[in-house]
């Protein structure tokens, strides 16, 4: 009993942490990029949210397909009309910008869709249906959002390691002048990033809304706290790390609230955080840094033997 | 090929480099030494268009480069090693080779002159899977002049390669350099090894603080230069040892 209970938390936790790591890698990416915090990134998953209200009665396949259109489209004319304009000013001139579209598109949804009564997305019973697999109750909207969270990250990496456009997003994202001096077109790296984030915050869009219902104005905050918190103890400068540090963060809460007594479990995120900040402690530039600390001790041991006479880059 | 006239590069109020003239013909290896600060980065970097000059001109094979992005520049052959190396340290070595020849249109082109730096560069060939990060600094060295290669540029400019190296790995980038030049490569080298360089170069510009050209010519004409040898190759020997 005590077993099966265990493999439930363990696998809440791997689904929820899956979902985190695809947030904080959408943040990543263009943190990679641009040095750019895109705060407005939580905005996309409202334009998304609103979409799929809109878009509801035409039925799940052209909801899920209009919202990735319109949050992609969203997020790249997001970089053409404000950040373009911006791209070589200083670093905080692009943090007061994602702080602007944020706060403007809030204002706008406000004003116009969130107006009046409260609006959500009706539920679709057949998502929540459960299923008991050797002793584990899985609703179908778990395993798809497992089976999704894991394929897109898993497209990601493959988008990534695999093809040229990948390379050139990966060796922008470590030196973004360099890039362009081996002759990477920045304009396409960047729309192409940015229409990569908005895939990505589409989908985080389409789970969230899809489980919770609910719709606001200021609904894409917390997704957008945890991808930073989550980037932040991955290393937001790697995408593996980011994506390793959100599905940490993802693990922790849904770890730690399965975990808690009754009475302490609206402390979660307390001791959630707690955890945080002692990774940070120990990893100060995320756990990626800490794994590639880790590698090159272990390398350089095993080949202190034959250690080349030059000195090391 | 290429002429420099009269160029001024500043950073606000600081100039970096003032009226400095300078010619590189096809097919020659041209040097350009001077101190820390004298202003041979900036040279670089207000050719290759990543810094625009406060005026003057630089006309590679009769068209103006001042005006042209970095990228234009790179498409007209003109490639740099640049200083630290600058290697994609998560990339493996074989990206980093072959992100290089991102500018050709040729496919076939790239995947020739990809095999090419394999042959050049044996220890790259041997860690072609593994990342950039993980290579010595003349390992990284090597291929930050591999990825360069690769564009297949008529015009390679050099940003201080030896900077850092143990002296095995100085005398691998000039035997490097050396072997490039007798394939008919054109080089503007950008180095503060003068002693190495003036030995290695067809001419040498000598630079001093503030972006001014102080001497200029063969290793001959330079030797000839009163206190010139006490001035920049004898420091420069110092520093070496």
């Amino acid at each position: 009993m005590i077993g099966a209970i265990t493999f439930q938390v363990g696998v809440d936790a791997i689904s929820f942490g899956a979902l985190f790591a695809v947030m904080a890698l959408g943040l990543a990416l263009l943190f990679g990029v641009m040095r750019l915090m895109n705060f407005a990134y939580g905005e996309l998953i409202m334009v998304g949210g609103y979409t799929m209200y809109f878009t509801q009665d035409l039925g799940v396949i052209p909801m899920v397909i209009i919202t990735i259109g319109v949050v992609v489209l969203t997020s790249v004319l997001m970089e053409l009309i404000a950040f373009r304009p911006v791209r070589h000013a200083a670093p905080l001139t692009l943090l007061i910008t994602s702080f602007a579209i944020s706060f403007g598109l809030q204002q706008v949804a406000f004003m116009t869709v969130s107006k009046g009564q409260g609006k959500g997305v009706s539920p679709y019973p057949w998502l929540t249906d459960q299923h008991e697999v050797i002793g584990v109750r899985l609703s179908n909207l778990d395993i798809i959002t497992v089976i999704i969270a894991i394929g897109l990250l898993v497209g990601m990496t493959m988008l990534l390691r695999r093809t040229t456009i990948g390379m050139q997003l990966r060796a922008s994202t470590e030196d973004y002048q360099m890039a362009q001096l081996v002759g990477v077109r920045g304009n396409r790296v960047i729309s192409f990033a940015f229409a990569i984030t908005g895939f990505l915050a589409a989908a985080v869009c389409l789970l969230f809304v899809l489980r919770t219902g609910a719709l606001s104005a200021t609904m894409g905050i917390t997704p957008l706290l945890i991808a930073f918190v989550g980037g932040a103890i991955g290393g937001l400068g790697s995408l593996t790390g980011a994506a390793l540090g959100g599905f940490t963060l993802g693990f922790l809460i849904n770890a730690i609230q399965a975990s808690l007594p009754v009475d302490l479990s609206s402390y979660t995120l307390v001791f959630a955080f707690l955890f945080v900040i002692a990774i940070l402690v120990v990893a100060p530039n995320g756990l990626i840094d800490l794994i590639h600390r880790g590698r090159s001790k272990l390398r350089a041991v095993r080949s202190r033997p034959t250690e080349a006479q030059e000195e090391p880059a | 090929m290429l002429r420099i006239d009269d160029l001024m590069v500043s950073y606000g109020r600081v100039r970096a480099v003032s009226k400095l003239a300078l010619r590189v013909n096809e097919g020659e290896f041209v040097g350009l030494v001077g101190h820390n600060g004298a202003g041979k980065t900036s040279t670089l970097m207000t050719i290759v268009g990543t810094q625009r000059p406060a005026s003057g001109s630089i006309e590679y094979e009769g068209d103006e480069l001042t005006t042209l992005s970095p990228d234009q520049i790179l498409r007209k052959g003109i490639s740099l090693v640049p200083e630290g190396r600058r290697i994609f340290s998560r990339l493996t070595v074989g990206e980093n080779v072959r992100i290089g020849g991102k500018v050709r249109s040729d496919r076939d082109g790239v995947d020739e002159e990809v095999e090419r730096m394999r042959e050049r560069f044996p220890v790259l060939a041997e860690k072609w899977d593994r990342s950039g990060g993980e290579l010595s600094g003349g390992e990284q060295q090597q291929l930050a002049i591999a990825r360069a290669l690769v564009s297949g540029p008529k015009l390679l400019l050099l940003d201080e390669p030896t900077l850092g190296l143990a002296p095995l790995m100085v005398d691998r980038v000039f035997e490097i350099l050396r072997e490039l030049h007798e394939e008919g490569r054109t080089i503007l080298l950008v180095e503060q090894n003068a002693k190495r360089t003036i030995e290695s170069a067809d001419r040498t510009y000598v630079m001093r603080t503030g972006g001014q050209i102080q001497f200029h010519g063969t290793a001959k004409e330079l030797s000839e230069i009163g206190n010139f040898d006490t001035a920049y190759i004898g420091m420069a020997q110092e520093r070496v040892e």
